[in-house]
């Protein structure tokens, strides 16, 4: 037992670390889920071509090295596009997969099912474009092995507190946005009474577009940062972080920014407590146990406000 | 300044309204009465675009709007106090007020803050309650919120949608004393209610509609005078 307690400090950093990005991938989730609620299962796919965007640049940065590599100029340089381009590409999918479904009104059922295949278009696409085989993420030429230090007898490195530092900065900026911007306004009005919101003179199409985009951004970040973290990448990696990150959002009410945010966290922290406690294989049976015992209790989430009648399904 | 022309809308299969037309012209205050069904939200709905009629046109002031997106018939000048209140319960109340003024946000001469005051002058309320969620306020106090939000468009013709429902006959007298002084201030109301009497003490003139028909059109005394309407709508034998 005293062996397990001395490791847990070391696991609960783990933990945390994964939950960040957990929690950043659950943001698009919930995003999306406000303004349109639908759940976007495409969203995986997002993080994963992330993921091969960082990878694309870096291996680009690498061939052509510039100098040295420091991670202070690659890491935006690594981000940025991956969140540009994968912006872009949430709102493409609305526009295409979802747009013409959700706009004839219709039952939701169908938008979903169009979510479905998005998912396995965007899996299969890069599949055939990339390969089947998994890339590698040249992590040690940005973050070296022996960057790390120990506080509190953990082990940390500096890669994990970049990654918890991105992930919690952009939770940041989007709460900010969300609260204090006029675009943010709209975005929670729109998802508030989306007729309502058309009368205040708010262009609908818009705001869910840009909503996309954000979300999906933010999920194109945490590709890049899992990528560095994990340092192998396939085109079929979507689909289990998304279902992690999809579970997070629920754990924490849906719908609800914070939420999303502290629902990775904890299902992060869950499942380091559960591989030091109980079996590492059986983490991802902990973490749903979690998930179904607190919709047991609290059906909303930890966040989430009761639905009102006209949100129920 | 509003002018209806033979307005045909369905809803799905259903045709809701067969045929209205009518005006309001600048400075008046209109009121649309009618029974459960007979068109009135659906009038409202047509004139803001957000649903489309299948025949007639929409002017206002002169200029074809039936066709515009919603958004673009609110930067025209109309806005509306919607049944029922709708004002957005998880925001502020300087939130909501500051959505009613999202239609002039890339205005530079809009003067915000200016019509935030001309808002607290007409309910002193709100601006005792700024940070409040909205959600939480009583019932009166989210209608003062919803004409509120509605005024910050600077609408030159607000559309209000049963304002009296749900609220204490004190307090319906309050909030019909209000839209006489807003359209004392310039703005030109067009009010759908079913409490006629009161709608008709404060307007100049009023419409009927019946099954998404017009059944009669004149001006408010003579309607509060007409013996069928006051058998219907006015609650006397």
């Amino acid at each position: 037992m005293g062996d397990i307690l001395s490791i847990l400090p070391q696991q609960l950093v783990f933990g945390l670390a994964l939950g960040t990005v957990y929690g950043l991938i659950a943001l698009g989730y919930t995003m999306v889920y406000g303004v349109l609620l639908m759940i976007n299962f495409a969203h995986g796919e997002v993080f994963m071509i992330g993921a091969y965007i960082g990878w694309a640049v870096l291996a680009f940065l690498l061939n052509h090295a510039v100098g040295s590599l420091h991670p202070v100029w690659v890491l935006p340089a690594l981000l940025l596009p991956a969140m540009l381009m994968c912006g872009l590409l949430g709102m493409t999918i609305e526009r295409f997969a979802y747009r013409p479904l959700y706009s004839r009104g219709g039952s939701r059922l169908a938008p979903l099912i169009s979510a479905f295949g998005a998912s396995i278009f965007l899996q299969n696409a890069v599949m055939l474009t990339q390969g089947a085989r998994m890339k590698v993420y040249m992590t040690n030429t940005l973050f070296p092995r022996d960057w790390r230090f120990d506080i509190f007898g953990v082990n940390i490195s500096i890669l994990v507190v970049v990654m918890v530092a991105v992930s919690l900065a952009l939770t940041w900026g989007l709460i900010m946005l969300v609260q204090k911007t006029t675009l943010g306004r709209s975005i929670r009005a729109v998802s508030e009474d989306r007729e309502m919101a058309s009368v205040m003179g708010v262009n609908v199409g818009h705001v869910i577009g840009l909503t996309f985009f954000l979300g999906s951004a933010l999920g194109g970040a945490a590709g890049v940062l899992v990528g560095l973290y994990y340092t192998q990448i396939d085109f079929v990696m979507g689909y289990s972080a998304g279902l992690k990150a999809f579970t997070a959002a629920v754990l924490g009410g849906i719908g609800n920014i914070k939420g999303a945010m502290v629902g990775g966290l904890l299902l992060g922290v869950i499942e380091s407590a559960a591989v030091t406690f109980i079996n590492p294989a059986f983490k991802d049976v902990i973490a749903f146990a979690v998930l179904i015992l607190v919709l047991m209790f609290r059906p909303e989430g930890i966040f989430g406000e009761a639905l009102s009648d006209r949100k129920k399904v | 300044m509003l002018k209806l022309s033979n307005l045909v809308t369905y809803y799905g299969q259903m045709m809701a309204l067969k045929g209205v037309s009518l005006d309001v012209a600048h400075g008046e205050i209109v009121c649309l009465l009618g029974g459960n069904a007979s068109g009135k939200s659906t009038t409202m709905k047509t004139i803001l675009g957000l649903v489309r009629p299948r025949e007639g046109t929409v002017e206002f002031e002169g200029q074809r709007i039936d066709r515009l997106a919603t958004g673009e018939i609110v930067k025209r000048g109309i806005s509306l106090v919607p049944e029922g209140r709708r004002i957005f319960g998880r925001m502020t109340v300087w939130e909501n007020l500051a959505m009613g003024s999202y239609s002039r946000r890339a205005d530079p001469q809009a003067d915000i803050d200016h019509d935030m005051e001309r808002v607290y002058a007409l309910f002193p309320r709100l601006k005792e309650r700024l940070t409040q969620f909205a959600g939480t306020m009583s019932g009166g106090e989210q209608q003062m919120l919803a004409i509120g939000r509605a005024l910050m468009a600077r609408p030159r013709l607000l559309l209000m949608d049963e304002p009296s429902m749900g609220l204490s006959p004190a307090f319906v007298d309050q909030v019909f004393d209000i839209i006489q002084q807003i359209n004392k201030q310039g703005t030109t109301i067009l009010v759908v209610e079913q409490n006629a009497a009161v709608a008709l003490s404060i307007a100049n003139r009023g419409y009927v509609l019946q099954n998404g028909r017009i059944a009669a059109a004149d001006t408010a005394d003579a309607l509060s005078k007409a013996d069928d309407i006051r058998r219907a709508y006015l609650g006397e034998e």
